[in-house]
């Protein structure tokens, strides 16, 4: 199968053709059928894949294709490299995909829209394939760009609405400005090395100074802050949520935004070599989940806190990543494509049954309604939140352990942010499904359980979730860490964690006591004391307004960016360019046709006058030679 | 022989069409260019199939004895690209005007395809006295497809166009004459012959080669154009009839850039070591300067104007940067740029014809009325902000690539165009063609067929070349190869 594994995008990007091509002229059912046959194919195709390559010796396959762009010393061959952390990516992008697509088949199923937006999907389901399975950074690269134009247009998909295109426009401008630090990456990688084949460079990694070696490492992680959306690059995911929610789910969750992990992870012999580098990742981790999980308290859009929590949870592995517990953040990929996914599309639910409504104020009391929606995102949530033995807890508890190695305080941290975690999360779920209903009556009438395409993904997402975690039981328990294992081949510095089972046992009862115990809280205040959140500005404390506004972070860039550039900008068309230097040359067009015109009086037609002219030049000529 | 054809052909086509009335010429002024298209394919087959073959390929008479001018021609393959690029491009500029009813068709589409054969001249002339005579050549049917045909103002922008091209290119002369003065050291024979004229080049002292270096690139630079030299060139676009803005972005600008590639790097070393960073360093400015400027356009032609300077500019640095990747980057580039550049002014044209108005802020909503055009325009665009398996790509990376070698400042730099390029492509895009249309009366019907006939070729050839740009680059590879090694 690992010979055919080339098939696995070809079959989206044939979807992508079909539903392009033909999707308006085709009934919905086989529009969205193709999309996610094609989808379910690649999957197929990736499991038994899988299970050849976890049998087989040789743990790399190089799969070639063609040569695409070649300049003297510069090959870059369009090649696929199906290894141990492509592999699993595969599953989980065509796994998550598949069931998404089927989801969006109920969900989007009365959109005018419904064959182009399985076209965009599938086509992003190719480009991000592309991404994990070239040989190269330069393929990775155009996976990259092309899930960044999926991602524009699938959040400007109803394009009507100019804000949903503002936001579609900032995610794929915010990208771009990571894209180009990972394109000067590349390039510095080819000037270093003379490839940029993944074995090529790694083999040559240990030769080159540890400073060109920091560089090539920092510009690549510029790439990845863009696009999983950390500090300062970050302010683009939240606006994403105004695409249709299983786009939410599939790439702004699960899929696309894990994206720089996938290539941190890939080039983590540069991080290995550069400690500057791995302490700058770790750094901006645990920044970027500090600072979006508070802002995820007090958000009232249901999609909204879900997308801070990504920020967070996307900072907390790479808080892992820079501590050089790459597996465990993989493990963590895994684990939150699984419950992110689910609690994503289970809010999409909530929002089909409330007939568009995202604002939690308004909700309340959804658990009887919508049972199928309450039990599978109740999971969910207790598996975000860290309980044992959900998925969430095994990865994140990994994660910390290694945190906690490296240094005490960025382990403090990452509880801290574990426990705001836990908070969002149940004040979300408590004010979505708990209490009394607070919409319109109208709503209350309307509210349903979702089709079967619908709730059966959010079931089989469920389980994952719960399940989830024995890919990676930790191994003082002396399991197997499965991911851990599989993972090893292309670790460079494997990094097992020395500390004592006590001190484990300590840490996991930390993190599960504190977890409960904020549970408890959250319990207290949304349900005893039944607080709801004010649905004024003006009764928040002056933190409370701070944190509600993001801490203004859009408006500092815009102040700081957006303005200033829009008046430079000016300043150089209507000063410099119409001014100065048309001006200049105008002047000197304007100059010479001025001395043309004064020249010309010279030509009288009057002999007489040239006469005298002449015998002057002479005279002077004359004078000249004497003197001289 | 075959590259004399090449000019013939079109030149023999154009007096015909003069001699025809109405929709006559038109129609064999598109045959014309079909055949003339065929036949450079069959010339392309038959170069890669028998690279050696140069007697089939130049033709080398003599035409002023006395002054060792020779009627000399002939093709490597950058200069193959380059005619490849033109005789595609003719028959799509051609076509575009079908919609158009243009006073004396005979002498619009005449003048079209004496322009072809003055452009392909110039890509394969290798003799200095007769490349300066087709770049000559070649402003004078495009003067009067402007001032003929051209919009508001015509007179004084063209003539404005006209003077300040004409003003650098007697500079090149001046350059060009300066060498040719220098030939025939030994021998005493003098020569206009390009190699002739390479090897007194380089017996020249670093300051006699700036001196060249400076009159000859000023004349490309303002071709090009390159900042500060530009500020022709918005104005003369958007006043031009659309064909003529095609013809001066989509080809006349690469006679510029070419010109760097053949009759300046491989003539003045010592002058590029000494003077290519300051080239380089003008060419990076107008990157990002134009690039600003593009951003607070409203008329979308002028957008596109400004943001082909931003492009040109690229180009120019990663010729000057002297190496594989930045010379062979600017030539797949230029292919590149000429395509998508088409397709951009005539949606710019599109938009005009439909709606009476270029102005982004008067538009909005024609994704909804017109889906179709909506994702050619994209794809168009995409091929523009160089996405990755569009054609736009393949040159950004290579460029980006070889003016990192030079210097890694001026790459970052240069490379903010990669975010810039989409801030106004984007907006602009936003603004004419998504959100709900800005009066009810505005209506956008479907394409007419000879735009989209245009349209999807130029989108065919966008993605093809993105995906698989081996042709291109087994002509380009080892021609710059060849070029650079002349440079150590």
């Amino acid at each position: 199968m690992i010979k055919l594994i080339a098939l696995v995008p070809l079959f989206p990007l044939i979807g992508f053709l079909i539903n392009g091509f033909f999707g308006k002229k085709m009934s919905k059912g086989l529009s969205g059928g193709i999309a996610c046959v094609s989808v379910l194919g690649s999957f197929i195709i990736s499991v038994l894949a899988f299970v050849e390559l976890h049998h087989s010796a040789n743990k790399s396959h190089v799969i070639n294709l063609f040569t695409w762009i070649s300049a003297d010393t510069l090959k870059i061959n369009f090649d696929f490299l199906y290894d141990p952390l492509s592999s699993l990516f595969l599953l989980i992008i065509t796994g998550i995909g598949f069931l998404i697509h089927v989801y969006s088949t109920g969900y989007m199923h009365d959109d005018a829209g419904f064959s182009r937006f399985f076209t965009y999907l599938n086509l992003f389901v190719f480009f991000m394939l592309l991404l994990v399975m070239g040989n190269n950074y330069l393929i990775m690269f155009v996976g990259w760009e092309g899930v960044g134009l999926c991602s524009y247009l699938l959040i400007g998909f109803w394009f009507k609405n100019q804000a949903y295109n503002d936001a579609a426009r900032k995610a794929f401008v915010m990208n771009r400005i990571g894209d180009l630090g990972f394109l000067l990456g590349i390039i510095l990688i080819f000037v270093t090395y003379g490839s940029i084949s993944y074995g090529d460079v790694f083999a040559k990694a240990g030769v080159s100074s540890e400073s060109v070696v920091t560089c090539i490492a920092l510009l690549l992680f510029i790439g990845a802050m863009g696009k999983s959306a950390q500090i300062p690059l970050y302010t683009w995911l939240p606006d994403a949520m105004a695409g249709p929610t299983p786009v939410s789910a599939l790439i702004h969750a699960a899929t696309m935004v894990t994206a720089g992990i996938y290539m941190v992870v890939r080039s983590n012999v540069f991080y290995s070599i550069s400690e500057v580098a791995a302490e700058t990742v770790a750094i901006v981790g645990i920044a970027t989940a500090l600072f979006a999980a508070t802002i995820g308290l007090l958000q009232n859009d249901i999609k909204k806190i879900l997308a801070y929590s990504t920020v967070s949870q996307l900072g907390l592995m790479f808080l892992g990543l820079g501590v050089g517990a790459y597996s465990s953040s993989v493990f963590h990929v895994t684990t939150h494509a699984f419950f992110k996914a689910l609690l994503f599309l289970g809010a999409g639910s909530v929002i089909h049954a409330m007939g568009g409504e995202q604002d939690v104020r308004k909700m309340g009391g959804l658990k009887g309604k919508i049972k199928i929606t309450y039990i599978t995102m109740l999971l969910g949530t207790i598996a975000i939140s860290g309980i044992p033995p959900f998925s969430g807890f095994f990865s994140k508890d990994e994660i910390l352990a290694h945190v906690y190695e490296h240094s005490k305080v960025l382990w403090v941290l990452g509880m801290i942010a574990s426990m705001l975690t836990a908070f969002y999360m149940f004040r979300l779920l408590f004010l979505t499904f708990f209490g009394k209903f607070r919409g319109t009556h109208e709503q209350e009438h309307h509210l349903h359980e979702s089709p079967k395409s619908m709730t059966v993904p959010l079931m089989v997402l469920a389980a994952l979730s719960v399940i989830g975690g024995v890919l990676g039981l930790p191994e003082f328990w002396h399991q197997t860490n499965w991911i851990g294992e599989h993972l090893s081949p292309l670790i460079l510095h494997k990094n097992p964690t020395t500390l004592s089972h006590e001190t484990e046992w300590t840490l996991m009862g930390i993190a599960v006591l504190s977890a409960c115990a904020v549970i408890y809280f959250a319990h207290s205040m949304f349900i005893t004391n039944g607080v709801l959140p004010v649905n004024s500005e003006d009764k928040l404390k002056p933190w409370q307004k701070l944190v509600a506004n993001k801490y203004y972070v859009d408006e500092l860039y815009d102040n700081l960016i957006r303005k200033p550039l829009d008046l430079i900008s000016v300043a150089f068309y209507k000063f410099l360019d119409l001014q100065v230097i048309d001006g200049i040359v105008n002047g000197v067009g304007s100059a010479v046709t001025g001395t043309g015109s004064l020249v010309r009086r010279l030509q009288t037609g009057n002999i007489g006058f040239y006469i005298v002219s002449m015998v002057l030049g002479v005279v002077l000529i004359l004078l000249f030679t004497f003197i001289i | 022989m075959l590259t004399g054809l090449l000019i013939v052909i079109p030149l023999v086509a154009s007096l015909l069409v003069f001699l025809l009335k109405g929709k006559a010429a038109r129609s064999l002024a598109l045959g014309a260019a079909l055949a003339e298209l065929a036949f450079s394919i069959g010339v392309y087959f038959h170069f890669i199939n028998h690279p050696g073959d140069t007697h089939a390929l130049s033709l080398n008479c003599s035409w002023i004895k006395s002054m060792g001018i020779h009627f000399a021609v002939g093709l490597d393959g950058i200069g193959l690209l380059l005619v490849l690029l033109t005789t595609f491009l003719v028959p799509l500029i051609i076509l575009s005007a079908f919609r158009y009813d243009y006073d004396k068709p005979n002498a619009f589409y005449g003048l079209i395809l004496l322009m072809q054969m003055a452009l392909i001249g110039v890509f394969t002339a290798n003799d200095g006295f007769l490349f300066y005579v087709f770049w000559e050549l070649a402003l004078i049917p495009i003067y009067f497809i402007c001032l003929l045909w051209g919009g508001e103002n015509r007179a004084k922008i063209t003539f404005k166009f006209f003077v300040y091209t004409l003003f650098g290119s007697l500079f090149m002369l001046i350059g060009l004459i300066y060498l040719y003065n220098h030939t025939g050291f030994g021998s005493g024979i003098k020569s206009w012959a390009i190699n002739d004229l390479y090897t007194a080049g380089r017996s020249l002292t670093v300051d006699q080669q700036s001196a060249v270096f400076w009159m000859i690139f000023l004349a490309f630079a303002i071709k090009m154009p390159v900042f500060p030299l530009h500020t022709w060139q918005p104005d003369t676009y958007v006043v031009a009839p659309t064909q003529g803005t095609m013809l001066l972005s989509g080809i006349m600008l690469k006679m510029g850039t070419f010109g760097v590639i053949k009759w300046l790097l491989p003539v003045v070393p010592l002058a590029l070591e000494k003077w290519g960073g300051t080239a380089i360093l003008l060419s990076s400015i107008g990157i990002v300067y134009a690039s600003c400027i593009a951003i607070v356009q409203k008329d979308y032609k002028r957008l596109i104007a400004y943001s082909s300077i931003a492009h040109v500019g690229l180009i120019s640095a990663g010729i000057l940067s002297a190496n594989q990747q930045g010379v062979q980057g600017a030539v797949i580039q230029m292919l590149s740029h000429g395509v998508n550049v088409v397709g951009l002014f005539l949606i710019a044209d599109i938009l005009f014809r439909h709606t009476g108005t270029r102005n982004i802020d008067s538009l909005g909503g024609i994704r909804n009325m017109n889906g179709q055009f909506s994702v050619l325009f994209l794809i168009i665009l995409l091929g523009s902000v160089a996405l990755p398996l569009t054609n736009g790509f393949i040159g950004e990376f290579l460029l980006i690539n070889g003016v990192y070698q030079y210097s890694a400042g001026i790459a970052a730099f240069g490379g903010l165009s990669v975010i810039l390029g989409a801030v106004y492509m984007l907006r602009s895009y936003q603004k004419i063609m998504l959100g709900e249309k800005p009066n009810n009366a505005m209506e956008f019907g479907s394409l007419a067929s000879s735009d989209k006939i245009v349209l999807i070729t130029i989108c065919v050839v966008i993605i093809a070349f993105g995906v698989y740009p081996k042709p291109l680059n087994d002509l380009a590879e080892p021609a710059v190869k060849a070029l650079l090694s002349n440079l150590k």
